[in-house]
């Protein structure tokens, strides 16, 4: 009997399982895919917002001003890749640049630092920026985060301090009886006392296993497109146009890798899982992101995604205890990143009875990246284990060592696209073209496993059809 | 800090070219270091037959052709081989960081560096391929590796886009293997391949080709490729409406084209050409950088590995003079593409260093008779007629430095004859 | 009147053989062996790989040593899939000889060493 079980290990999942492992109580999180990461947290604009935007009042607005500010501290205890490089609201034309003196209104209501730039001022420090460009609202307190880290990072210390995750199981129906929930996957049953529905763009379908109807949830599916890292400097910020009905609309922002991302479109779609990219789709993210920069620089496309946003039909965070032990942690759309930790600091203190452990470890083993290192400490590496001097991934520069690393390590990589995800061989020019076959053969190695077996990412994901060196006689 | 006269930079056919000329040019301190555990480059995966008869009159498969020139290394023992290394960057003062699992990270410099770095293969997220991103989806290049050097077939049901010469190699030997090719899809209306892979590949084995089809929509929602939809595009790539098709498959091979490989130079501030995605160079090969060359499929994509080796040769003979000799740099021409021509090469020459000029050039557009016409300025300089030309196909042309008639531009362009 | 794509060379020549065997189109000599060949009975030379044990790589690439008659590809093909080969080898090895008595071995293209 768990005291606590957690549906989805999204972001949103991940960063309460973490907060509270530092109770005593036994706590499992279940996802129904191969790894954590794998809807939303892992295709969207990855910005950590300054919160200027959300209507005051609502809880996006609260929650992502608070949680911008607790990034700092998390991404350090988390080891997880953060900057704060600011964003950039852009206004084209007149109607535009009042828009602009209004968002300074909200800005100030919501307790966000910004500043408007000249023209001159705005070409001076981003000189690549459209020429249309008349005026710009520079929020400091932006920022840009690996999301996947972000995720992984909070599950790996969440069971570094106790918690259970269990990789496919996905719920299929929830029992109340008595004093506890019983909920059955695919699979298995589990008995908890207490469950926290953070199942992203399936929250509805989740909350009716156990409650009346109170929320729909609508997919609302973001296209990008990637460049590849051809300058460290093009963009420097964050760069948006003033919002609309729609949105937030296209943004062009550099990663945290220095890749360029472009998007996001938004349709509603029908399906829950309809991921995939169209011609529409990212031929309007094309269009609309000229009124950002003048030169998009498509030619250093090398990948195009699409995530889908947990659009809830009340357009606000809905995180409350619904019925008695049933909490729902839905409609987390943007800026449902930047909101993450406000989010699982707000769900831990709706937790009564806790007892705080005696001890926490709130810091993960710090991530080993070669390419934050000096030669020597590399060298110094190298000497404990020398598959760190031997690269696989030439596009990112990363080490037989460093994957070896992401397998190992709590809520590790078992699949090509967790290794990607984790440390980032098929993120860059090639997509895997030169070094998935190695990245197949370590992963093979490491989780004893026949490389036919080995999965890109979901069970039905594999590589190969036949090996011919088992063909019989 | 160890000092070599060449460090050669990949050592594929473009690099083992570049090394050995190096040395029959006089060079004695020279390196070559190779990614890979073996030399020999993407040659070793290519195991079909078809290399070299330009060069020896032969027809060798890939790794053949590789070990007559490893072979030709092994007789010049005092080049030096670093397999397994990884170039993490180079510097304007030439020295460069490698790392490899027996020597750690380490720096070397050099008095001249040829890059060879070859070239990859477009990806899916490169051309923006529409609809689901399940495995299954995957270059032709990378299928070639899991099936040629590893033994993996990667699928049953197979289709592929795009008529490059690996997809179209990949399509017969996958049928060898058991696999049935439904078709091919290119989005151009003629081929991107070779003519003589057409037949031996597609024909013989009664795969269709379809021109001017491309794929519209990838499905596989459970993460592996179940389908996917062509459609044909009319004269402006856009879509017919009416025109789809759809195959059920497991495997979607993209032989979409290939883009040099200079993740050294880019970051150099070395000046690129923008149509072949490799750096500028002059008539020795050598890069807006002084010493630093550059040969082979990082500096354009080849359609011949002949070809490559010549450039590799070229290289490394211009690289041997720079160190010995050094060139001269005082009279450079410009080299231009113009009307039907999808670029040159080499972007400059200098007179005083050459005999002859040859320009490697591509058409942009198919060709069943033309005239080459070269200009410098205004004025017609040499003109000649030849038939069938294709985009698909490196052409080169030689202009006898007596027909040169002044300092100005010198242009090509090809026209209907 | 047969009309052939040369798959001699690169250069792939369009070549017409007409009723009386004369080949015209042509570039060199080879293209006229290579059309009557053709339309008589063609052969193809076939490249695969085999399986290795005890080798650094576990396939060996290999080559007909010379072109075997089309109709016979998918006959030879069986043939090279039940071979198994011990390392080391080296490049130009007879792997299978005169294969299915065509009078065509199948020679290695690459050296492989003993693990």
């Amino acid at each position: 009997m768990y005291d606590i079980l957690i549906v989805g290990g999204g972001v949103i999942g991940c960063s309460i399982a973490r907060n509270l492992s530092k109770y005593e109580k036994k706590i499992i999180v279940l996802e129904k895919e191969a790894d954590v990461c794998e809807g939303t947290s892992c295709a969207n604009s990855a910005i950590v917002h300054s919160g200027y935007d959300p209507l005051p009042g609502t809880l996006k607005a609260k929650l992502n001003v608070e949680g911008n500010k607790m990034f700092d501290k998390l991404c350090d205890e988390l080891d997880v890749e953060f900057m704060r490089i600011g964003s950039i609201t852009l206004a084209n034309n007149e109607e535009e640049v009042e828009e602009l003196n209004k968002l300074m209104e909200r800005a100030k209501e919501n307790g966000v630092e910004v500043k408007l730039l000249s023209q001159e001022e705005l070409r001076e420090i981003e000189p690549n920026v459209t020429s249309q460009a008349l005026k710009g609202l520079l929020a400091p307190t932006a920022g840009i985060i690996n999301p996947f880290e972000l995720t992984i990072a909070s599950m790996e210390n969440a069971m570094d301090n106790g918690v259970e995750l269990a990789l496919n199981q996905e719920v299929k129906s929830i029992e109340r009886k008595d004093n506890k929930f019983i909920v059955h996957t695919q699979n298995k049953v589990y008995e908890t006392k207490m469950i926290i529905n953070a199942s992203g763009v399936y929250a509805d379908i989740v909350n009716e296993m156990v409650n009346e109807h109170s929320f729909d949830i609508i997919p609302r599916r973001g296209e990008y497109s990637i460049l590849d890292h051809f300058s460290m400097d093009y963009v420097k910020h964050t760069l948006f146009n003033v919002p609309s009905a729609k949105g937030k609309g296209v943004l062009f922002s550099p990663t945290t890798h220095f890749n360029y991302l472009i998007g996001p479109s938004a349709d509603f779609v029908d399906e829950r899982d309809d991921v995939s990219t169209s011609i529409k789709g990212l031929s309007e993210i094309k269009n609309q992101v000229l009124r950002l920069v003048d030169d998009p620089q498509y030619p250093q496309q090398i990948r195009t995604f699409s995530g889908l946003r947990a659009y809830s039909d009340n357009n606000d965070f809905i995180i409350e205890e619904t019925s008695p032990s049933f909490i729902n942690v839905a409609g987390i759309q943007s800026p449902g990143l930047a909101s993450s930790p406000a989010i699982a600091k707000m769900v831990e203190d709706m937790i009564k009875d806790k007892k705080l452990k005696e001890s926490w470890n709130p810091r993960r083993r710090k991530a080993v990246k070669l390419s934050r290192m000096s030669l020597e400490e590399k060298n110094e590496l190298v000497k404990k284990d020398k598959s760190f001097g031997h690269i696989v991934c030439r596009c990112e520069k990363v080490s037989e060592g460093e994957i070896v690393d992401v397998i190992r390590r709590n809520c590790g990589a078992t699949t090509v696209k967790g290794v990607k995800k984790r440390i980032r061989p098929g993120m860059g020019k090639c997509q895997g073209g030169f070094c998935q076959e190695e990245v197949v053969r370590i992963l093979a190695r490491e989780l004893n496993k026949d490389p036919m077996d080995i999965l890109y990412s979901t069970s039905e994901s594999h590589l190969f059809v036949k090996d011919l060196n088992k063909e019989e006689n | 800090m160890k000092e070599y006269e060449l460090v050669v930079i990949g050592g594929g056919s473009a690099g083992l070219a570049a090394a050995l000329s190096a040395y029959d040019n006089g060079l004695r301190s020279i390196l070559i270091i190779e990614k890979e555990d073996y030399l020999g480059g993407i040659l070793l995966q290519c195991i079909h037959n078809g290399f070299g008869l330009q060069t020896f009159k032969k027809e060798l498969t890939g790794p053949q052709y590789a070990s007559l020139f490893i072979d030709k290394l092994k007789e010049r023992p005092e080049i030096e081989v670093k397999t397994s290394t990884f170039v993490m960057s180079i510097s304007l003062n030439k020295e460069i960081c490698y790392s490899s699992s027996v020597e750690g990270y380490n720096v070397i410099k050099a008095k001249a560096i040829v890059t060879s770095t070859g070239c990859g293969e477009r990806s899916a997220g490169a051309i923006s391929l529409p609809g689901d991103r399940p495995s299954g989806v995957l270059t032709a290049g990378l299928a070639q590796k899991y099936l040629n050097i590893d033994g993996y077939l990667v699928g049953k049901k197979v289709f592929i886009l795009g008529s490059g010469d690996i997809g179209l190699i990949m399509a017969r030997r996958m049928t060898l293997e058991g696999a049935k090719v439904l078709g091919v899809a290119e989005l151009m209306p003629y081929s991107n391949g070779l003519n003589r892979n057409i037949v031996q590949c597609l024909n013989d084995y009664d795969i269709p080709l379809y021109l001017s089809h491309t794929v519209k929509q990838v499905v596989g929602k459970k993460g592996h490729v179940e389908k996917i939809i062509i459609a044909q595009v009319d004269s402006s790539m856009k879509y017919i409406e009416g025109s789809e098709k759809e195959f059920e498959c497991d495997t979607l091979l993209l032989s979409v084209g290939l883009l040099p490989n200079n993740p050294l130079l880019v970051p150099l501030g070395v000046k690129m050409n923008p149509k072949t995605r490799g750096p500028l160079v002059d008539e020795s090969l050598q890069t807006s950088i002084d010493g630093i060359f550059a040969c082979g499929n990082s500096l354009h994509v080849h359609d011949l590995v002949d070809f490559v080796s010549l450039e590799g040769y070229k290289a490394g003979r211009n690289a041997a003079k720079y160190v010995l000799s050094g060139l001269d740099a005082s009279s450079y021409i410009n080299i231009e593409n113009k009307t039907c021509v999808n670029y040159v090469l080499p972007n400059k020459v200098n007179v005083n260093n050459i005999e002859d000029i040859t320009i490697s050039f591509r058409v942009s557009r198919p060709f069943k008779t033309s005239q080459i016409n070269v200009y410098q300025g205004e004025t017609l300089i040499k003109k000649i007629r030849k038939p069938y030309m294709l985009p698909a196909e490196m052409e080169t042309i030689t202009i006898s430095k007596d027909l040169l008639i002044n300092k100005e531009n010198i242009s090509l362009e090809v026209v209907d004859a | 009147m047969h009309s052939l794509i040369c798959i001699v060379c690169p250069r792939g020549c369009h070549l017409e053989v007409d009723d009386n065997n004369n080949v015209t189109g042509n570039f060199c000599p080879r293209g006229k062996v290579y059309a009557l060949n053709e339309i008589t009975h063609p052969t193809r030379t076939i490249t695969s790989t085999i399986s290795v044990e005890g080798g650094k790589i576990n396939r060996v690439p290999c080559v007909t040593s010379s072109p075997i008659p089309k109709e016979n590809i998918f006959d030879v093909m069986d043939v090279i899939h039940k071979t198994k080969v011990t390392a080391p080898i080296t490049n130009g090895q007879v792997l299978i000889s005169n294969i299915l008595n065509l009078g065509v071995d199948i020679i290695a293209s690459r050296s492989i060493e003993r693990k």
